[in-house]
């Protein structure tokens, strides 16, 4: 029934990449671009044949979360790249550098700084205590119901946000490359990561995400190259012209208008970098690897792919400035400085047309694609594993539910999922995405950060502290992101934001911190106790491992 | 069972020693990232035109741009001493534990 399916909706989506094509060849503003077509349609093909492999090996819990434990340093660097990079990397903050110059750069170092630490103070120990999901570390000696329900809850918030982000990019691309209705592209997106995910699990979600990877930094390489021998590789010719033609003049390498007040650049900073050590999705992927050696050197590949790639995207964006910017070929209605064609988002793509034709936007479309399918898929695996493996079998069922059942309820989740990113997603349409990323980060940092590293590192965390810190951080980031201008005056229509700053962490982080605390310390139950002399232990298999979660024998 | 075997990691000397020292290097790292990284961006809250100057006179590379780009390599690098030691001298150390511990239960 699963192979039938799975074909079935191959073949279901090659009528619907056809009809695109009309759709393009019925607007002038567009030309049908075969190239970019005819890569979307293989790079659809090539996953469903992962996923139909992937399929045939995905039979335990284990191979479904975790791919078995399996994957080596190597790929699983590749994959984290591939799940981290995400398209409102590629697209939001090509156009963020575009805008606002230095801004953009200021970011990228604050998405990337999280990395030497996770290294640090987290790989080793989340390899060591955990199975499938974090919350197996959060609730190992605390309780399995409470903590668990709480880690649930605030990881889909998280991947809420996240797929917000992704489907907006996902539906401004495919409309601005087939002319398809924005909505019709979400649902395009939702039902491939749908079937990567139900069927394939894990397994097909890694190798989705490695060749993303692949092909984004290949891709991105391949641009920046093209984009900068305009320039005689001169990163001083580039800036005297970018600065020559922009806007913001000399102003342009000067942090502006998004960190204009240091509270914002200060909790953007926290909110980055630590919510980074609190994405659901990233975290997951610490547990597909055999065991805490293979985990770090996840995080040294994976980090220098992003550090790397981050340099590329700062350089694309500047080059952008001059070959977009100035190209009347790329505004609506010919008008330079103008509205860009298919939304400001869109920099990254016009710059891959200007340097090397339909050919390079066909592949760096696929490719922007393969992205945001890569990170959907991701998110809706660590948001179902979320409900299956925490709220079903841990929590309703006690631990007593069945391997098929508790995979059966993973996928009915991903599929509920799916439909809740193509709503979400029609909802925010005019947001910008990277903006929208920040938001999910926020909410990471406050919300699952904090617990997480206290039941690493602090005996004293007792489940009442624990929950306290735990819904007092996702409460108050949601609501402070919520009072924002950013969904208060944006979305919601009214008048002024009832909190004046869009960046959350610097003041939801604390509210958890100091709340686990307090409410830690004055615990004094047995049950309080018991779960501080339980740390001992804990901590043993922390620093050695011994007693930690297998790889599975294929 | 599981639990005699980690009171008797706990118990061994070793234990102590791997835990100290892969605690102090781990959070020497760690702060010195940290303190780099939001010493950085209180320069951007406080003192943001700092950062637009050139580096030298006459040159379009900025301040920022060269500073951000020295953190990019520098946190990079840390990482990949972090994981040469934790991976060679750390495990071993941690693989001796655990067949200490098996040794004494037989």
């Amino acid at each position: 029934m699963m192979r039938k399916l799975t074909a079935a909706l191959a073949l279901l989506s090659l009528p619907v990449l056809a009809l695109a094509a009309d759709a393009v060849g019925a607007t002038e503003k567009q030309a049908t671009n075969w190239h970019a077509i005819i890569m979307f349609c293989v790079f659809v093909a090539l996953t469903m044949g992962i996923t139909y492999w992937a399929a045939s090996r995905t039979k335990s819990t284990a191979d479904f979360y975790t791919a078995g434990g399996g994957i080596t340093g190597f790929q699983n660097g590749l994959a984290i790249a591939g799940d981290y990079m995400s398209a409102a990397t590629l697209l939001g903050l090509t156009a963020m550098v575009y805008t606002q110059g230095y801004d953009g750069y200021i970011y990228m170092l604050c998405f990337f700084a999280g990395w030497p630490i996770i290294l640090f103070l987290m790989a080793e120990r989340l390899r060591n205590l955990g199975r499938f999901t974090f919350s197996d570390i959060t609730a190992y000696r605390l309780d399995q119901g409470k903590v668990r329900t709480m880690a649930a809850i605030s990881s889909l918030t998280v991947v809420c946000f996240y797929l917000i982000a992704q489907m907006v990019g996902a539906g401004q691309l495919i409309k601005l490359l087939f002319g398809l209705d924005y909505n019709v592209a979400i649902f395009a997106v939702g039902i491939l990561m749908m079937v990567y995910v139900t069927f394939g699990g894990m397994v097909a979600t890694t190798w989705v995400q490695i060749i993303k990877a692949v092909m984004l930094l290949s891709g991105g390489t391949l641009v920046m190259i093209l984009a900068m021998s305009q320039f005689g590789f001169s990163f001083t010719t580039l800036m005297e012209k970018a600065t020559a033609v922009h806007k913001l003049g000399d102003k342009l390498m000067y942090p502006g208008a998004l960190l204009k007040d240091p509270v914002t650049a200060i909790s953007l900073g926290l909110g980055l970098m630590f919510g980074t050590a609190g994405l659901p999705h990233i975290l997951m992927r610490f547990f597909t690897v055999t065991d805490a050696k293979e985990a770090r050197k996840s995080v040294l590949y994976a980090s220098g792919f992003v550090a790397y790639f981050f340099n590329v995207i700062f350089l694309m964006g500047l080059a952008g400035i001059l070959i977009v910017g100035q190209n009347p070929e790329f505004f609506e209605g010919g008008t330079v400085g103008g509205k860009l064609i298919g939304g400001g988002n869109m920099v990254a793509m016009h710059l891959a047309k200007a340097v090397g034709g339909n050919m390079l936007l066909g592949f760096l479309a696929a490719v922007a694609f393969a992205t945001i399918l890569a990170v959907v898929s991701g998110l809706a695996l660590a948001g179902a594993s979320a409900i299956s493996h925490d709220i079903y079998a841990r929590v309703i069922k006690k631990g007593q539910a069945s391997e098929a059942a508790e995979i059966r309820v993973s996928k009915i989740a991903t599929i509920c999922l799916g439909f809740v990113a193509i709503i979400l997603g029609i909802l925010f349409e005019k947001q910008n995405i990277a903006f929208m990323v920040g938001l999910a980060f926020g909410v990471a940092a406050a919300a699952n950060f904090p617990v997480l590293i206290l039941s690493m590192y602090w005996k004293g965390l007792t489940t009442r502290g624990a929950l306290v810190g735990g819904y007092s951080g996702l409460v108050s980031a949601v609501l402070f992101v919520l009072f924002s201008k950013s969904v208060w005056v944006d979305v919601l229509g009214n008048k002024a934001a009832l909190f004046p700053y869009t960046q959350p962490a610097l003041f939801a982080m604390p509210i958890a911190f100091i709340l686990a605390y307090i409410f830690s310390k004055t615990d004094s139950s047995v049950r309080a106790r018991e779960e501080v002399e339980a740390f001992e232990d804990q901590y043993v298999r922390a620093q050695t491992g011994f007693g930690a979660a297998a790889a599975s024998s294929h | 069972m599981s639990s005699a075997m980690y009171e008797r990691m706990r118990a061994n000397p070793k234990f102590q020693e791997l835990v100290a020292r892969r605690g102090r290097f781990a959070w020497t790292l760690a702060f010195v990232v940290l303190a780099m990284f939001y010493g950085f961006v209180m320069v951007v809250a406080f003192a943001p035109a700092s950062l637009g100057q050139p580096v030298s006179e006459g040159s379009k590379l900025t301040v920022g741009v060269a500073a951000e780009l020295f953190m990019f390599i520098f946190f990079w690098v840390l990482t990949a001493v972090y994981v040469r030691r934790a991976n060679s001298e750390f495990d071993s150390l941690t693989q001796e534990i655990v067949k200490e511990a098996w040794k004494e239960q037989k």
